[in-house]
């Protein structure tokens, strides 16, 4: 018999849990909790899986439309791409872990965001990387970004799921505080699509995939030495990823849904086996009892608490037809992986848990999974920008030397030749060359994906800023030719209990959902990773989106490579917004004025114009930050050529107006998408051509291969 | 022309290999690593890239001793073609099916790119449709394919003319003599770092890896 640990206000506060939240337990159960009992409700009620500050926001966006199988609240979203089949699709944080150990921190990112895919029964086929770090100047940076890159690649090239597409910028506000947000997308068949509500009651719930140990137990909340003498040992709190195990635990996990016998399933991350128990009977409006001796152990005398809270990676959870147990233990067997039954469901109402014949826990189970706190923090909303005093002159070419120089905008080569682009023979775009494209295997249809925000202009200007990554995603797709279907987001900003912060987050969302609904990108997923803090200093507001996009057949695809004689035409309008944009930042140091504005139905009405012109264009990128001069520059090294662009104004060149694009036509198309463009009233104009040896603006040039040179260069020069 | 693809833990190419083999016209099997035989009347077996078991202990060193690796052997004792891709060539090495082994890049990141090669020989049914010195490019993605041999293999492979291809431009991984790929005495057995599998419909922006199915394929299936 073990000795109960007492409970008194520092265990309460260790485990993240304030004094009304304690009450508030003690009022749910008409007792005071034990120590485990303590231990599920801080894993339930932490942020991280309670979304306790931002649920009130998250369910203003809009997350239905035709194309929407699944929204939010199970382990990915599932749209439909038509024919029977469904991409499954996610993005989620892994922060914390990666800057206190960046290989194993993002490596365990990615596998967690595999698993909440194939868990859903679909076989991964794209992963994407948003990635933030701090100054490259700053002594930890080229240590983030050297262990984070190898620990992403690490990972998703030992399963064997192709990265195709990402992000990674530099701000001296992730200093302390890196970002890694993992995305990753399935094939599945619409109808056969799994679900974590469990169903029956004397069902087997099973545990799957590698042992439990002692890893990631309680996380940050399990600092204090005073309750934690019965552990022999600390472990770290960045649990350790087994790539290996993942492959053959989805191989398994696709293999045993195939033979019916799965009823309901859910992955293992956050406080694992905790919250995929609960999260099962809840669902399904069932109890659960678990048996932990029987829970596969990597160490010997783990504790109830130490097994609820245990972060142990590759391990699913799953409720079974009791009368095809015998195939799925050979399934499992086949690919050497634990299969054990571990409980029941249960008709009362309770999540039981019974380790070695003694009562560990008895709560209510609906109560511990819906009863979360849900707070409306107070918000300040973002004072209007100060507006931006005169830009001192530069010269163009200089000023695009000044991006293509900095690690922001210089070629990314030196981070994805580190991941397997192409594995599974079916990647039709790798990445460097906009939204990364996969095909959907033996057929004729593809998919895109994109992954965009811009950080400044959401710290200036939340509202705009939230509608800002939505429309570039929307444009980094619509520039390939897809179709945007649907949306993940992924929230990183810092301490929410802080009003100004809070109304970042606010006004993201509003922008945010604003852009989705009117651009028909409805998120289907996502995950809010708060408290990104170092002394008291939070990131920039990162809300990245993810997105998909499909082309219902491959003559869709805007190809590229331009090629010379090409003509050059820009879409939209330019009117010089120079507030917040890169060339500010870059070439002068200076982080002021406002975002962009966002016009959502003119993003809509050119996307529209651009893929219905697909067949007149030959090369297309979207302006983004950077804005023309940047474009330009991409489009013509991507055709290993020059350039000439007919106006040397800065602001045109380098604003950064919204639902602008660059496109290469041959000589013979341009006219005809010029006409159509007049008749569509969608503003288009010819801006120069494609080819030579120099860039040109106006009357301002640079040698074409030596501009770039320094493009795939800088990267490694500052950070490699 | 029946072909079969290994299957191993980890394996994650062997879908790929499997399609590019069909496309040029072979029947194929996949047989997972714990069968003890290969079916009958095989006319090639397919080593698959990936991670066959982690690369944990070392590249393909666990994968070797598989079950169905004795078999493999057998098969390509008695003439049978073998062809090793990637994690399959470091699997090769470790049966003692090819000479040398596969040490982790100089650089020692993965690398994954386009990559230029060039054909060092047409005498075998694996090259017979390229040109002798023709350059091509396919793609690359691994961690461990910096190629060693001592000088006494490296002069009997050079000797024999076993070089298959070797890196043109940029060594990606500081192999020894910038070899990419060789073959076994009877050039039967090819090993390659390189991926011909994915470059083999021009969805993959490149088909270069297509003569090499071809020829084995068409050889085959005029026996």
């Amino acid at each position: 018999m073990t000795t109960e640990t007492k409970i008194d206000d520092a265990l309460i506060a260790a485990h993240g849990l304030s004094g009304d939240e304690y009450a508030k337990i003690i009022q749910l159960l008409n007792r005071a909790p034990n120590f485990t009992e303590l231990g599920i409700f801080s894993a339930m009620w932490n942020e991280h899986c309670s979304y306790k500050s931002s649920k009130k926001w998250l369910r203003t966006l809009p997350t239905t439309g035709p194309q929407v199988i699944c929204g939010p609240g199970e382990n990915a979203g599932v749209v439909d791409i038509g024919d029977g089949q469904a991409i499954v699709f996610k993005m989620e944080s892994h922060n914390h872990p990666s800057y206190i150990e960046p290989y194993q921190g993002a490596a365990t990112g990615v596998g967690g965001i595999l698993r909440d895919v194939f868990t859903m029964g679909a076989r991964p086929i794209a992963a994407m990387n948003a990635l933030s770090f701090g100054e490259p100047s700053h002594p930890k940076t080229k240590q983030l970004v050297s262990g984070v890159v190898a620990g992403v690649g690490g990972y998703g090239n030992c399963f064997g799921v192709p990265t195709v597409g990402g992000e990674v910028r530099f701000d001296k506000s992730y200093n302390g505080n890196c970002l890694v947000n993992a995305f990753a997308a399935g094939l599945a068949d619409a109808d056969k699509i799994f679900y974590s509500a469990a169903s029956g009651v004397g069902m087997p719930v099973v545990y799957l995939g590698a042992k439990t140990g002692r890893d990631g137990v309680g996380g940050a909340t399990m600092a204090s030495a005073e309750f934690d003498d019965t552990i022999e040992e600390k472990r770290p709190t960045v649990q350790v990823g087994d790539p290996f195990t993942e492959k053959r635990l989805m191989e398994a996990t696709l293999e045993l849904m195939a033979t019916g016998a799965v009823i309901s399933i859910q992955d293992m991350g956050a406080a694992g086996l905790t919250c995929s128990a609960v999260e099962m009977g809840d669902k399904g409006g069932l109890g659960i009892k678990l048996n932990l001796e029987d829970v596969p152990q990597r160490e010997a005398n783990m504790t109830a608490y130490e097994m609820m809270l245990s972060e142990s990676q590759e391990r699913m959870l799953m409720v079974l037809k009791p009368e095809l147990e015998a195939e799925a233990r050979a399934v499992f067997e086949k690919w050497d992986l634990d299969f054990a039954i571990v409980g029941e469901t249960i008709s009362e109402d309770r999540f039981l848990i019974v380790h070695n014949d003694e009562v560990k826990a008895d709560l209510p189970l609906s109560t511990l999974a819906s009863s979360a706190p849900e707070y409306d923090r107070p918000w300040d909303p973002t004072p209007a920008a100060a507006p931006l005093s005169d830009v001192p002159a530069i010269d163009p070419i200089d000023g695009l030397k000044a991006l293509i120089g900095s690690p922001n905008y210089a070629c990314k080569a030196w981070v994805y030749e580190q991941y397997d682009t192409q594995v599974m023979a079916d990647t039709l775009r790798t990445p460097g060359h906009g939204s990364g494209i996969v095909r959907i295997h033996g057929t004729n249809k593809a998919v895109a994906f994109t992954s965009d925000v811009t950080p400044r202009y959401v710290k200036a200007n939340p509202v705009e800023g939230g509608k800002q990554a939505v429309a570039e995603a929307y444009r980094n797709l619509t520039a390939q030719g897809a179709k945007p279907l649907a949306t993940t987001d992924n929230l990183n900003f810092g301490n929410p209990e802080k009003p100004e912060i809070m109304g970042q987050f606010v006004g993201a969302l509003q922008g945010i959902g604003e852009a989705v609904a009117a651009l028909d990108m409805p998120i289907v997923s996502g995950n809010v990773s708060l408290y990104n803090e170092t002394d008291g200093t939070g990131i920039l507001p990162t809300p990245t989106i993810g997105a998909v996009g499909l082309f219902t057949d491959l003559g869709q695809i805007i190809a590229g490579p331009a090629q010379d004689g090409d003509t050059l035409i820009l879409i939209g309008e330019s009117h010089g917004h120079l507030g917040q944009s890169a060339l500010l930042t870059e070439a002068f140091n200076r982080i002021e004025g406002d975002a962009p504005p966002v016009n959502l139905a003119t993003e809509a009405k050119h996307g529209d114009f651009i893929r219905a012109q697909h067949a007149n264009i030959r090369a297309c990128t979207d302006l983004g930050d950077g804005g023309l001069a940047l474009a330009a520059f991409e489009l013509a090294h991507a055709a290993n050529t020059g350039a000439t662009i007919s106006t040397s104004d800065i602001g045109t060149l380098f604003g950064e107006d919204q639902a602008r694009y660059l496109i290469a036509c041959a000589p013979d198309a341009a006219q005809a998408l010029l006409d159509a463009a007049k008749a569509d009233k969608v503003p288009a104009q010819s801006i120069g051509q494609i080819g030579g040896t120099t860039l040109g603006f106006g009357d301002s040039s640079g040698d074409m291969r030596d501009l770039q040179t320094l493009y795939t260069t800088a990267f490694a020069t500052a950070v490699g | 022309m029946k072909a079969a693809v290994i299957v191993f833990p980890g394996s994650n190419c062997d879908r790929d290999m499997a399609v590019a083999l069909k496309a040029a016209g072979a029947q194929v099997t996949m047989v997972w690593h714990k069968e003890a035989g290969l079916p009958s009347g095989l006319d090639i077996v397919a080593v698959p890239g990936g991670f066959s078991f982690g690369d944990y202990l070392r590249c393909g060193a666990i994968a070797a001793q598989s079950p169905v690796c004795k078999a493999l052997v057998d098969h390509a004792e008695r003439g049978g073609y073998v062809l090793g891709v990637c994690n399959g060539f470091q699997v090769l090495t470790e049966t003692g099916l090819l000479p040398g082994a596969l040490m982790r890049n100089a650089g020692i990141k993965f690398v994954c790119k386009s990559q230029g090669l060039r054909v060092e020989t047409t005498a075998s049914d694996f090259t017979a449709r390229y040109g002798r010195g023709e350059e091509i490019a396919l793609p690359i993605a691994h961690h461990d394919g910096n190629y060693y041999a001592d000088a006494a293999t490296l002069e009997t492979l050079n000797a024999e003319d076993r070089v298959a291809f070797r890196y043109a431009g940029n060594n990606p991984n500081g192999s020894v003599e910038d070899i990419a790929g060789v073959l076994s005495a009877n050039r039967r057995v090819l090993g390659m770092m390189p991926h011909p599998e994915r470059a083999v419909d021009k969805a993959h922006g490149g088909i270069q890896g297509e003569p090499l199915f071809a020829g084995m394929v068409g050889a085959l299936a005029s026996v």
